[in-house]
């Protein structure tokens, strides 16, 4: 289990994010929802510890992940915003080259690279230049490189930004298929994304978290009969719950 | 055992560059023999095979600055290193897995300049032998200045720093005429950098003359320290935030 205890970031007079706090379950397909600059990858980069937050603590199984940072990455994995592939290796020795860098020896590292490759269909790109492949291809061995270090907690950080329709459904259909065997981080600003991949939903405005729930748990509190009318609401009411 | 993972990853993304092949390796070699030709026409020793091979070596190490630079400001314009960064990699890792495959290309390209430079006269001997060692470790000087570029700037920055790196390699480090020949403040300038004193390290150790490499070697080993502590510092504040 994740828990997010009163994080805050100031960067100068700007507060990031604003004492969030927040617990996510075991296995959990937790997504954040915010407008630009609402503090969301500021969030995922501390979670993730690529960032010290100003004040407060996060704690998965029992342990601050700032006290233990090197212990916590080998339990975490990032798919970074834009699609963080090494262009002139091929799609096998992307995965490889990962699953080496998480602590697989060179035997786990070609197997986890070829279940990671059936698992995202990509094997018979196996050989091709990361930078050959489509932008949809890209994305998806960026999401399968995430996910070979066989991560606790996955963070996917706008995983469908600039697909076409076809290339997100398929990454969508993959990613239903992982839920439940590790806690996934998702931030969006796809809505339709979130109703059709997420257990629970959290809503940031100006660095704080003002909304969380499922899905329908929102729209009946919000009384609306859609998360854009829910998340409209919330970010323009700011009304803030925790 | 990471930090080599790293390495070799750096490598493949290097040596996978055609440009990098063309240029690394291509343009000393066409300069040498260039330059040999224009000797030939020359009724006085300009641009003899002694002094002329040292230099070039030296000037074609200017590319393991574009090298490594691209490679690092591409790793860090891409979110690649943000991914690195999120990954059990520490410090020590991403300083070895950068600088350690630029050494064999440094050799590889010291090896293709001594050959072409042996076709063209200049006798390989034990002398050789000691100005590889004495090159290699001038190269991670130009390493060094190639992660300070690639910390600071994106790869696009860093291929317009390069047009004017390499240009102050060339002319102010004494590879195409004898610094004396102008001497004055230009000298004074020249000798304030480390590029004279590598050229003047490498072209000692192929004479043989053990005793004038160490005080310019010193000095590139010197700016190499400072440059590459720098690069450090800068990187390990970027990781922090």
């Amino acid at each position: 289990m994740i828990e997010i205890r009163e994080l805050t970031k100031s960067f100068g007079e700007r507060v990031a994010v604003d004492h969030l706090s927040l617990s996510i379950e075991k296995g959990e397909f937790f997504a954040l929802l915010g407008s630009n600059g609402a503090g969301k990858t500021t969030t995922i980069k501390m979670i993730s510890g690529l960032q010290t937050p100003t004040n407060g603590d996060i704690i998965i199984d029992g342990m601050s992940i700032f006290s233990n940072l090197q212990q916590s990455k080998q339990l975490m994995n990032i798919s970074p915003q834009e699609t963080a592939v090494a262009p002139n290796l091929s799609v096998k020795e992307n995965l490889e080259f990962t699953a080496k860098i998480y602590g697989f020896d060179k035997n786990e590292a070609i197997i986890r690279a070829g279940e990671m490759m059936e698992k995202f269909s990509l094997t018979d790109r196996a050989k091709a230049k990361a930078k050959t492949l489509s932008g949809g291809l890209q994305r998806r061995l960026s999401i399968a490189m995430a996910m070979i270090s066989n991560p606790r907690i996955v963070f996917l950080d706008e995983p469908t930004l600039g697909l076409d329709v076809r290339a997100r459904r398929d990454l969508w259909n993959i990613l239903l298929g992982l839920k439940g065997q590790m806690t996934i981080i998702l931030t969006t600003h796809y809505l339709e994304e979130v109703e059709a991949l997420a257990d629970r939903v959290g809503i940031m405005h100006h660095g704080k978290l003002c909304a969380l729930g499922t899905v329908d748990d929102l729209k009946e509190q919000y009384n609306k009969n859609s998360l854009e009318e829910v998340f409209l609401s919330v970010t323009e009411e700011m009304e803030v719950l925790v | 055992m990471s930090s080599l993972h790293f390495a070799s990853r750096n490598q493949k993304e290097i040596l996978r560059d055609p440009l990098s092949l063309v240029f690394g390796f291509g343009l000393p070699i066409v300069l040498l023999f260039l330059f040999s030709i224009m000797q030939k026409n020359l009724p006085y020793g300009l641009f003899q095979i002694e002094h002329l091979a040292p230099g070039i070596i030296v000037f074609g190490f200017s590319f393991l600055t574009l090298f490594s630079g691209m490679l690092l400001g591409k790793d860090r314009g891409s979110s690649f290193l943000m991914r690195l960064f999120a990954s059990p990699l520490s410090a020590k890792d991403y300083i070895i897995g950068y600088l350690l495959p630029m050494l064999p290309i440094a050799l590889l390209q010291i090896i293709v300049c001594l050959v072409a430079a042996s076709l063209l006269g200049l006798p390989f001997n034990s002398n050789s032998l000691l100005a590889i060692i004495v090159l290699l470790l001038i190269s991670i000087l130009f390493i060094s200045f190639g992660l300070l570029f690639g910390t600071l700037f994106t790869d696009k920055q860093v291929g317009g720093i390069f047009a004017l790196f390499v240009n102050v390699t060339a002319f102010l480090s004494g590879i195409w005429f004898s610094l004396d020949l102008i001497g004055g403040t230009f000298k004074t300038i020249c000798y304030l950098l480390p590029f004279a004193h590598a050229v003047d390290a490498a072209k000692a150790a192929f004479a043989g003359n053990i005793h004038d490499i160490w005080g310019s070697l010193f000095v590139v080993i010197g700016y190499t320290v400072v440059i590459m502590g720098i690069a450090i510092v800068i990187f390990r504040k970027r990781m922090r935030s």
